[in-house]
């Protein structure tokens, strides 16, 4: 299989001294992942579990305290290869845009408010591109088109779009230049259902069609399902499982993954869905073992002193749970059999 | 009886593209609604985006003038002439949550300071305990502690921590009235049923009225006691919530449901929409002359002239 991203054994840690006395948030912690070409990974895991720590130290946007204590992080694109972690500014300026594009989280942060939107697309993109003049104004308002958004929003500031304007703003900005490798965090959020999904076809399309890699993270679980060709879940800055989408779905290996796909209610639905029991692991002093013991239904002595590996338990599915073989969808979970209700 | 908040006929026009120009947009047309002050409830707005969700509320909030019609807040209006004690008052009973958490807090301020600050100035008090004491509860509240944020900085948390900060501030002056833009719309399915269930319990166990702007139809159809569905400005149906998103008749709130992704498709790439419904939404949306209509089970939906 051909692998455009190879991370080993990353741990990347928030460093931090208060008054002396350090402190260490350890939110990417051990993970070993590969990404190919020519496929869509999604990532998922609650809230504060170190999705945007990891995927700032691939999209090479690292900044202390975060720190890469361990491991290694390696893109080959076409013959080259790229340690974003160490990679010089001007090397990853030549990346940047045509080869590795990245969609931030609340993504506001990369529209300069001062400036229209016109001139921010000719900061990143012309270059990138090699047009100039009005072959690069066309280019640019027919991508956009095809994000839903009518050419005058490039004689906007940013504070007169919506939410979901900026939002596709940056999404185009990061994926005009049909870039080879695109990191997303959270794109689709402010988005309707609507144009979420018209967008969501837009960047397959240009993966399809560029044969290029996409890494996503997203909280919609109905979004991964229908985006992703693999899914990784995280838990506590660890990759917990890691498989087809689905059998993610349908026949998960970690009681994690089982209790997040079963986890949102469906229109029409107004019962209570069990919410997870106990609070959130602290990434400053994790539990030992297992990090998803103290909250596991399934958790036995081993788990709470044993950190289990991450093994593989079927083709390109691999889990860690000491218990993986007891995990069974929960009530309320998809099937894959029912219509799709609405 | 006075309404807690009435929204009468109310249109908001912004100018585009550059000074100049004569362009202009009406984010919000003609848009009227109004919360009893008796019965606390969760009013849910839908729609398009860009269709003026967040312009409204931010006429709601005062933050934005109406280029017509009017705002009353327990029969006072809203957007004009208030000095500034009346408008801390206000501030104090209509707070606001909004859409993106990484813009809603200064990143150069530590948040406890923020809270603070929120609280000394609506509980009118320099107490340092007394500070405390509201700031830790409305971060109970929400699920965190005081312990949990002391001394961090925005870029210091992640979304949900920080969207949860968001909600906290806005509940420590207890108001009745609550606009939360979309608040769960970063945060994962745990968190997301955790703060759907808040508001549900602020309603129920403290009385306050919640006006919850989202895009996520199953959390509307799960808390909602009425909501409205725009379309480029305009309300194309309103009515009580699980009605109209169990059978929503406009065109466009069809197609929205119709949109909604599926677990139960998993690994099917189903990301195609219907183009014959989105081109009927789409021309309705152009169409000049409409108006809402009653319908015998007492939702209001637009119609037009000539359609
Ligand atoms: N700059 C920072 N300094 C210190 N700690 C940080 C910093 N940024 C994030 N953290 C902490 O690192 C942990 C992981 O955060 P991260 O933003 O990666 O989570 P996430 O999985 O993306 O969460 P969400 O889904 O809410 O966006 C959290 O505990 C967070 O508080
Ligand atoms: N200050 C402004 N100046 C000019 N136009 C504006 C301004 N604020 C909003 N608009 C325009 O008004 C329309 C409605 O925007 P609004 O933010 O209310 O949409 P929304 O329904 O909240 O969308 P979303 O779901 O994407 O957040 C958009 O077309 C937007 O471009
Ligand atoms: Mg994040
Ligand atoms: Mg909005």
């Amino acid at each position: 299989m051909d692998t455009v991203l190879d991370v080993k054994g990353l741990k990347a840690y928030y460093l931090m001294k208060y008054f002396g006395i350090s402190r260490e948030v350890r939110a990417v912690d051990d993970i070993t992942m590969s990404i190919r070409r020519n496929e869509i990974y999604g990532i998922a895991g609650e809230s504060s579990s170190g999705k945007t720590s990891l995927i700032k130290v691939l999209a090479a946007a690292m900044r202390p305290p975060l720190e890469v204590v361990d491991g290694s992080v390696r893109y080959h694109f076409n013959g080259e290869e790229i340690d974003p972690t160490t990679a010089s500014k001007e090397d990853l300026k030549r990346i940047r845009w045509k080869h590795l594009s990245y969609i931030m989280q609340g993504s506001m942060s990369v529209l300069n408010p001062v400036r229209r939107i016109e001139r921010t697309f000719a900061d990143f993109a012309k270059e990138p591109l090699g047009l100039s003049g009005p072959a690069f104004r066309e280019r640019v308002e027919q991508h956009l088109s095809s994000l839903k958004l009518p050419p005058s929003v490039l004689r906007s500031y940013p504070h007169e779009l919506s939410g979901g304007m900026r939002q596709r703003v940056t999404i185009g900005l990061a994926t005009v230049c049909h870039p080879e490798f695109i990191i997303a965090d959270e794109p689709t959020t402010a988005l309707d259902v609507v144009v979420q999904k018209e967008v969501l076809s837009m960047i397959r399309e240009i993966q399809q069609k560029m044969g290029s890699s996409v890494v996503f993270v997203t909280h919609d679980m109905s979004v991964h399902a229908n985006m992703a060709d693999r899914i990784g879940i995280i838990y506590a800055g660890r990759l917990v499982e890691e498989g087809p989408t689905r059998q993610m779905f349908f026949a998960p290996k970690h009681p994690y993954t089982a209790h997040l796909v079963a986890s949102l209610p469906r229109i029409g639905d107004t019962t209570q869905r069990p919410a997870l029991e106990g609070k959130p692991p602290n990434l400053a002093d994790p539990p030992p073992g297992c990090r998803f013991h103290p909250r596991c239904p399934l958790a036995i002595d081993k788990c709470r002193t044993d950190v289990p590996p991450l093994e593989t338990v079927d083709t390109d599915h691999r889990t860690a749970c000491w218990r993986w073989q007891d995990v069974r969808p929960l009530d309320g979970a998809p099937t894959g059999k029912m219509e799709a209700q609405l | 009886m006075t309404d807690l908040l009435e929204i009468r006929n109310v249109w908001k026009r912004f100018p585009m593209g550059g000074l100049l120009s004569r362009a202009h947009i009406d984010a919000v047309q003609d848009a009227s609604f109004s919360l009893t002050a008796d019965k606390p409830e969760i009013f849910t707005i839908i729609g398009e985006s860009g269709s003026g969700k967040t312009t409204l509320a931010r006429m709601i909030l005062g933050l934005e003038q109406p280029s017509e019609g009017e705002i009353l807040f327990k029969g006072q209006s809203v957007s004009r002439n208030m000095n500034r004690e009346k408008r801390l008052e206000f501030m104090s009973q209509v707070q606001p949550v909004f859409q993106n958490p990484f813009e809603a807090f200064n990143p150069l301020k530590r948040i406890d300071r923020y809270l603070a600050s929120t609280a000394r100035q609506f509980l009118k008090t320099s107490d340092r305990a007394k500070i405390d004491a509201a700031m830790d509860d409305a971060l109970q509240k929400v699920g965190l502690s005081l312990k949990e944020i002391a001394g961090r900085y925005p870029h210091e948390l992640s979304g949900g921590q920080l969207q949860r900060c968001a909600i906290a501030r806005a509940l420590i002056p207890n108001p009745p009235l609550l606009i939360a833009d979309e608040p769960v719309s970063m945060v994962d399915a745990s968190l997301r049923m955790a703060i759907v269930n808040l508001l549900r319990s602020l309603r129920d166990d403290f009385g306050v009225s919640v006006i919850y702007i989202t895009h996520d139809l199953a959390t509307a159809y799960y808390i909602s006691d009425r909501l409205i569905i725009m379309q480029k400005g305009r309300i194309v149906e309103m009515g009580d919530a699980r009605v109209v998103l169990s059978d929503p008749e406009h065109p466009y709130s069809r197609l929205l449901k119709a949109s909604v992704l599926s677990s139960e498709d998993a690994g099917q790439g189903k990301l195609a929409t219907n183009p014959d419904m989105v081109a009927e939404a789409n021309r309705l949306a152009t169409m000049p002359s409409s108006r809402l209509q009653e319908r015998p089970d007492g939702r209001l939906v637009r119609t037009y002239e000539g359609a």
